[in-house]
């Protein structure tokens, strides 16, 4: 491309971002602009987070002192959840969560930390984010699609707030919502026949769904249609393939269970049976339905997409592992292409798993021992991500800087989640460890020191290039070693109670067992100290999330010294991203080449014309 | 700022961007009615012998609107390829030709077909009462020629018994007045009171059920042809021709009853999963219509977008042109399994 033409673009991108000038509502709340949405994403979606946490805090002080009011806010809680959630305790101190409070709080906390903490996100946020920015592109394919995604996710968290306050309280049926418990529930007289936890949830879902599916057919038609020049398909960074295979995994796992909420609804507002059993009788009496319906049906279809979910979650986690690892290490990741393959087998073998969750409904041992076979084939892929990224350490002169802290605690703790889980694949065990604490610490694992430790050191690796400000070092050293510590007081126990016998969910902690789980039930206040110390350790970083925005050390464009393309903008980025025409002349992660001037070599820098053995320069369209 | 690639394709991948966005939906949406049709086969195999109901719909009708949801697909191609031959007139033609069939095959659903069904009566008789309804059930004639055995009764309602001695009068003549419907005294039972009239609908049934101390004793139902002559070997299998209800009346008791509506959702998992399907089907069908009729109207956008860029529209007419194609593939499965099987 010749110099005349660069600079013409150049002028065409500076006088096109000198003249925009949405105004407030188009540039801050309907924005379509991808950084935007992806910061509005990030922001509900840390509060979510935040708010699924405080429902565990008081979970867990209910566990650790069944029947004791929640000190000094339990007056607070009554009022805000009502009385079918908090009693008064013997003495009339207010603050007792109740039984249908616990169920209602243990629902409420899977469903918000998936759906409506980490998906957001991990996927929707940083991929908004950062994705665009990777590949070089101007935006997302369609930005008007982004922001009705994002409006359709907003909808769907209002009716999941709004269903703590109905009578009866928020759903209570776990967040699996297995029928027929989820049918009955909140249906009566005193309830809605609208306005109920359990028909707010179903109808909360299914707008969530639609956004998630509007934003993956967004991601996959930007990285496939809008790579800069240059950007061939293997010389895509690692989290933009993570980002892809994951939108592959929500397009076509999250519809049946769109489908599946749809007849719940019908269910429970038009009386169908899609879901109940032939003579079902509740409380002693027979019930309205016809019958003829199948509460396996709904298993089938439920984890026939929260199985890929759990890929899902945690994908985007290792993207951004893989990232910072790379920009860290100081050399390029080991195996990526191997990386590439695995992420794929993986997301395919995803589809292929999900009875595993459903040994205990007596499917018959052909079929159980196929899902025994996948499962233990999926272990495969994962082990190539891990290893991979273990072996990218090898021989690296680590900067443990923030984001890196994190992202080296991810790989011991996703690795524990991981092998943790290779039991629970076979049947005969998973039988006596099925509902037990054993699978809450095993999937805990993977997604909260695993997941939630990649989205934060996410969020101190790419809060420069959205703020222009660096986060502050001592708050996050301090954020860090408090949740590695205290997470791991909250985790590693549940695995001696699970394996002692204790179920996931008995409402006082499993006194009402003491003697069978005598030698485990102290763990109980073990677990339950370390997760008010693990909310403490959030302060520092909500303070610095905060503070940093206004009062943080000026970001360069650069700050890490990295070489994918997002780093090749101004910090902010202005609209339309990039201030030069983008053309990409190598891979994600040339770091440390022998004979580069400098320890890394961005993708966008034209290789030097008197070197023998540069790249070939990219054909005017990309090739492909 | 202009997204590249919005009406030209991209060379190597060969496709405009909405062209790419729409296969990527219509691989969700395959996987959304993918998740309701599975559904349908788990119910269906699951189902008692005999619960599930055969020829309850009006084939000829379900066949007329599949042979004007195909030629709509056809004239939405004749569209697409008069707008890249430059023929603003023909393509209106085409478009409206379209946009017609789809408003015909919504008007011919939720006007006659949805409507029909609701009025309709079903009750499913409990398992040990089925031998005392053996004159409309015919399970002897069935059992001899290995058929599956028949449990419910069906038709239109007539008439329905009801003991009202312990109702509040009042609430009840309201409601008779407001439903246009008479009572009078049973001849055999001077206790019990009969209940007809014109509107006697399943719904209004279950309605006058829930005024206080009405206890429903029996229904009186003008029965379908396959309950009114259960052992003529026409009715062995489902009908091609739809025939409505016979003038011969049945007699239902209430306490015989397992379960009994009008062909609504709730009838049973069957007509549950016809109308869930249908009417996401339906929704699709008027977002089609929508949005086909928005490229025609002489608006920004619309056609008027033929003057300024010609291949554009041209392109959004292939894309709505896909996703009706998808509709009409979703209703060549709905055809056979729902009407035919």
């Amino acid at each position: 491309m010749s110099t005349a033409a660069l600079t013409h673009a150049h002028d065409a991108l500076a006088h096109d971002d000198h003249h925009y000038d949405p105004g407030f509502w188009r540039k801050w709340v309907f924005s379509t602009d991808h950084k935007m949405i992806g910061v509005q994403y990030g922001v509900t979606g840390l509060a979510f987070l935040m708010f699924g946490f405080c429902l565990m805090m008081v979970m867990r002080w209910q566990l650790a002192h069944p029947g004791e009011a929640v000190p000094y806010i339990g007056g607070l809680l009554r009022t805000l959840f009502g009385s079918s959630a908090f009693q008064s305790d013997a003495k009339g101190i207010p603050g007792v969560l109740t039984a249908n409070g616990y169920n209602s709080f243990g629902a409420m906390h899977g469903t918000i930390m998936v759906f409506f903490g980490i998906v957001p996100v991990a996927f929707a946020a940083f991929g908004n984010f950062v994705v665009p920015l990777q590949i070089g592109a101007i935006d997302m394919t369609f930005p008007r699609i982004n922001m009705a995604s994002f409006w359709c996710f907003f909808i769907s968290c209002i009716f999941m707030l709004v269903s703590f306050v109905v009578p009866g309280g928020a759903a209570k049926s776990g967040w699996t919502s297995y029928p027929p418990l989820s049918g009955i529930a909140d249906l009566g007289p005193l309830n809605h026949v609208f306005m109920n936890g359990q028909t707010l949830w179903v109808t909360g879902m299914v707008f969530n769904i639609t956004a998630s599916l509007l934003g993956s057919v967004n991601f996959i038609a930007t990285i496939i249609q809008l790579r800069a020049p240059g950007m061939t398909w293997m010389r895509l960074p690692f989290f933009v393939w993570a980002q892809f295979v994951t939108a592959f995994l929500l397009l076509l796992a999250f519809p049946p269970l769109e489908a599946a909420g749809v007849m719940q609804l019908m269910d429970r507002a038009f009386d169908t049976s899609f879901f109940m059993p032939t003579g079902l009788i509740v409380n002693g009496a027979t019930t309205q339905w016809s019958g003829g319906g199948s509460p396996i049906l709904w298993q089938h279809l439920f984890w026939f997409l929260a199985h890929p979910e759990v890929y899902v979650l945690i994908l985007p986690g290792i993207g951004m592992v893989a990232e910072i690892i790379a920009n860290n290490t100081r050399k390029p990741l080991y195996g990526y292409k191997a990386m590439v393959g695995a992420i794929f087998v993986l997301g395919f073998l995803s589809f292929v798993v999900w009875a595993h969750h459903m040994y205990m409904t007596g499917m018959g041992a052909k079929v159980s021992a196929f899902f025994q076979v996948t499962t233990v084939m999926i272990s495969v892929p994962s082990v190539i991500l891990v290893t991979a990224l273990m072996l990218s350490l090898w021989g690296g002169s680590i900067r443990f800087t923030m984001p890196m802290l994190f992202a080296t605690a991810f790989l011991p703790m996703f690795g524990i989640g991981g092998l943790t889980g290779i039991p629970l694949a076979f049947n005969a065990v998973d039988l006596y460890l099925h509902d037990t604490y054993y699978v809450i610490g095993h999937f805990h694992y993977v997604v909260a020191p695993g997941t939630i430790f990649a989205i934060f050191a996410g969020v101190y690796y790419w809060y420069p290039k959205a703020t222009g400000r660096m986060l502050n070092e001592f708050l996050g050293r301090m954020h860090f070693w408090g949740s590695l510590i205290f997470i791991n007081g909250i985790f590693f126990p549940m695995f001696l109670q699970g394996m002692a016998g204790v179920h996931r969910r008995w409402y006082d902690g499993g006194a009402a067992y003491e003697q069978i789980i005598k030698p485990v039930i102290h763990w109980n206040n073990f677990m339950s100290v370390s997760a008010f110390l693990l909310g403490l350790a959030q302060i520092p970083f909500i303070i610095n999330f905060c503070w940093s925005i206004w009062y943080g050390r000026k970001a360069s464009d650069n700050p890490w010294d990295s070489t994918t393309v997002e780093w090749d903008t101004p910090t902010p980025p202005p609209h339309g991203n990039f201030t030069k025409e983008i053309t990409v002349y190598r891979g994600p992660y040339e770091y440390s080449v022998p004979g580069a001037d400098k320890d890394f070599t961005p993708q966008t820098e034209a290789p030097k014309a008197d070197k023998p053995h540069s790249p070939t320069p990219p054909a005017a369209a990309p090739a492909h | 700022m202009q997204i590249p690639h919005e009406v030209t394709a991209r060379p190597d991948t060969g496709l405009y961007n909405a062209k790419l966005g729409i296969w990527l939906f219509l691989a969700s949406e395959v996987m959304l009615f993918g998740g309701l049709f599975s559904a349908y086969i788990f119910l269906r195999m699951g189902a008692e012998d005999g619960y599930w109901p055969h020829g309850l719909l009006n084939v000829p009708v379900g066949a007329a609107n599949t042979v004007v949801l195909i030629l709509s697909s056809v004239t939405v191609v004749l569209a697409w390829a008069s707008l890249k031959m430059r023929k603003f007139s023909q393509y209106k033609l085409w478009m409206g030709i379209s946009i017609l069939c789809g408003a015909l095959f919504l008007i011919v659903k939720l006007a006659y077909e949805w409507p029909q069904k609701f009025e309709h009566f079903g009750a499913f008789i409990k398992k040990d009462a089925i031998a005392k309804y053996e004159p409309y059930l015919g399970n002897a004639h069935l059992k001899e020629k290995k058929l599956a055995p028949r449990v419910e009764i069906s038709g239109h309602l007539h008439e329905v018994e009801i003991d009202a001695t312990a109702a509040d009068k009042e609430k009840l003549d309201v409601f008779l007045k407001e439903h246009d419907l008479t009572s009078a005294p049973d001849a055999h039972d001077a206790k019990l009171q009969l209940v007809k009239g014109h509107h006697l609908t399943p719904g209004v049934v279950e309605h006058l059920e829930k005024v206080p101390g009405v206890k429903l004793i029996a229904f009186e139902v003008a029965l379908d042809p396959v309950n009114a002559d259960p052992t003529n070997p026409e009715s062995d299998k489902p009908h091609f021709w739809y025939k409505g209800a016979t003038e011969k009346i049945g007699k239902i008791q209430r306490q015989d009853v397992e379960s009994w509506s009008a062909f609504a959702p709730k009838h049973s998992p069957y007509f549950a999963v016809y109308f869930t399907i249908t009417g996401l089907h339906g929704l699709h069908v008027l977002a089609g219509v929508l949005i086909m009729l928005y490229f025609w109207l002489p608006i920004e956008g619309g056609a008027n977008m033929f003057k300024r860029n010609p291949e554009h529209l041209a392109n959004r007419v292939e894309v709505v042109g896909l996703f009706w194609h998808f509709v009409d593939l979703v209703w060549i499965f709905v055809f056979p399994i729902f009407y035919l099987l």
